[in-house]
């Protein structure tokens, strides 16, 4: 199963074992969950095509007591629903965990209407949330069933990329120990920044959930594998979105870093493929390696 | 003391330098005292029960005759009024739910109490809650397209648990042809348009027996001047 079709089969499971929990959809899934639909119509709500409803209803869920998992694509998610997740969820200190799919070109040939590589900046310019971004199915199922929990604020973000192996520490996880330099994967990033550094002298480490930053990994990886702090992060989303926490973790320390992301500055109007956008981005394997070669010091 | 809707303009005079939404507050006094006095099960016994009643002041802009309510019926100390909307008070221009007791949501940017009140109903029905859930909005809030999202769900839904009183000052700047009611009639809402200053009918129309759908109160009030 790729990383929706486990979330979709994680949050049956859910609502199937959990009264607290509520499921909100604006359509999107809702075919696959018309099942648990039946089984519970008071907690398994389709409002149909309406995305500030989709996050004022979970918020309003919330109020009341329950837990709400609210999904859809997430451009309809994070970038329509914005001021809904601002107010009614943030400025209500209210929780829920929001799930989207569709991540920064998950479905490249629907062109930009479908696309979201802003995602992780808004939900960042809000106080107090939770931001996962797995890398695989198994990591997607893992954090879903830890975010339930409690009354936290959550997004996790669900991706068409995946690696080919979970990793499911928490926090910076170290997968290749080097001396000349580290560098940042972030969820289905992993398996071309491994493939881009095979041969070079840098420590990888890993992540799938980017908020809260771990700060102290990162200064723990700089201070006992390298003598020079050198940073590259790689985010499957607006580049540079966690360049500040990495400066504020290192601001004790001179370093440069080189952020790598999707473009700012222009719209990438072309449909095709992933591997084209990649490709457009400079995020496949080879962009990166050269990214790397010319950033990295010999 | 036991505070009586004569004592509203009193307190409402406590609070000063508004005068931009004067008629904001004005326009919903005589909701608010029927819904606080008569209709809701809301005190500040009972305010952290989950069963309780809700209201969701949506329209937060003009929140004088809110904060008199919540002064009347013991949420809020009255010698709190006066000092409203300065840096040590918890009375703000507009709501805050963590901060002023008594406030159920935080509002201020319209079009959000009625969506919200929509999932709390949906809440409160699937934990088997039998309580109400109340919100308010203005004429001209009911612009935001938020609010056409509710309204069609909640019906669809048969939300018979949840209210929404719309206080028609005729603020809205393109109207609503065939009244506003109408509008909820079409979605499957039962539907009052009363007085809104006339207590009794205020008091009917949201005692209306209305199974398994939603009721819409139109409380007509003077036209925003």
């Amino acid at each position: 199963m790729n990383m929706r079709e486990t979330f979709l089969a994680t949050t049956e499971e859910i609502v199937d074992n959990d009264p607290d929990v509520a499921v909100v959809l604006a359509d999107i899934s809702a075919a696959q969950l018309a099942g648990a639909a039946r089984r519970h119509p008071d907690r398994v709500i389709n409002v149909g095509i309406r995305e500030q409803l989709l996050v004022s209803t979970g918020a309003g869920l919330a109020l009341a007591g329950l837990r709400p998992i609210v999904h859809t694509f997430s451009a309809f998610l994070v970038e329509r629903a914005f001021e809904q997740i601002k107010l009614d969820l943030v400025h209500q200190d209210v929780g829920a965990v929001l799930v989207s799919y569709g991540a920064s070109y998950d479905m490249p040939a629907e062109g930009r209407t479908h696309q979201s590589p802003g995602d992780v900046a808004l939900i960042d310019s809000l106080p107090c949330w939770y931001v996962h971004v797995p890398g695989h199915p198994d990591e997607a199922r893992r954090l879903l069933l830890d975010s339930v929990p409690g009354d936290s604020r959550v997004y996790v973000r669900l991706s068409a990329d995946q690696n080919a192996e979970p990793h499911l520490g928490v926090g910076w996880q170290r997968i290749r120990t080097g001396g000349n330099g580290v560098v940042l994967a972030v969820g289905p990033m992993l398996d071309r920044v491994l493939a881009a550094t095979e041969g070079l002298d840098v420590t990888v480490l890993y992540a799938s959930t980017i908020r809260p930053f771990d700060a102290a990994g990162l200064r723990a990886a700089i201070t006992d594998a390298t003598d020079a702090a050198d940073v590259v992060l790689v985010e499957p989303y607006l580049t540079g979105t966690s360049a500040y926490h990495v400066s504020d973790a290192l601001r004790h320390l001179p370093h440069r870093l080189l952020s790598l992301g999707t473009l700012r500055d222009s719209e990438v109007r072309t449909y095709g493929t992933r591997a084209d956008h990649d490709l457009a981005h400079g995020l496949d394997t080879g962009s990166i390696a050269l990214s790397l070669k010319d950033f990295l010091r010999p | 003391m036991t505070a009586t809707a004569t004592d509203l303009p009193r307190l409402i005079a406590l609070m000063t330098g508004d005068d931009k939404h004067q008629a904001a507050a004005e326009s919903t006094v005589d909701v608010l005292w029927v819904l606080y006095d008569r209709v809701l099960d809301i005190t500040p016994e009972n305010f952290h029960d989950p069963g309780r009643d809700r209201f969701l002041l949506s329209k937060g802009h003009g929140p004088m005759a809110y904060y008199a309510i919540l002064a009347a019926k013991g949420f809020l100390d009255e010698d709190e009024l006066a000092g409203w909307a300065g840096a040590r008070s918890r009375l703000g221009h507009h709501p805050d739910r963590k901060r002023a007791p008594g406030v159920e949501i935080s509002s201020g940017s319209l079009g959000h109490g009625l969506p919200l009140a929509l999932g709390t109903a949906l809440g409160l029905r699937a934990r088997g809650h039998t309580s109400k859930v109340v919100t308010l909005v203005g004429d001209a809030e009911l612009d935001e397209g938020s609010n056409s999202e509710a309204i069609v769900v909640a019906a669809r839904l048969g939300l018979g648990n949840l209210t929404t009183v719309v206080v028609d000052n005729q603020s809205s700047t393109h109207g609503w042809p065939g009244g506003i009611a109408r509008r909820f009639e079409v979605e499957g809402w039962a539907t009052r348009t009363v007085s809104g200053r006339d207590h009794e009918a205020l008091y009917e129309a949201f005692t209306t027996a209305h199974p398994d759908r939603p009721l819409a109160v139109v409380a007509v009030v003077e036209p925003k001047g």
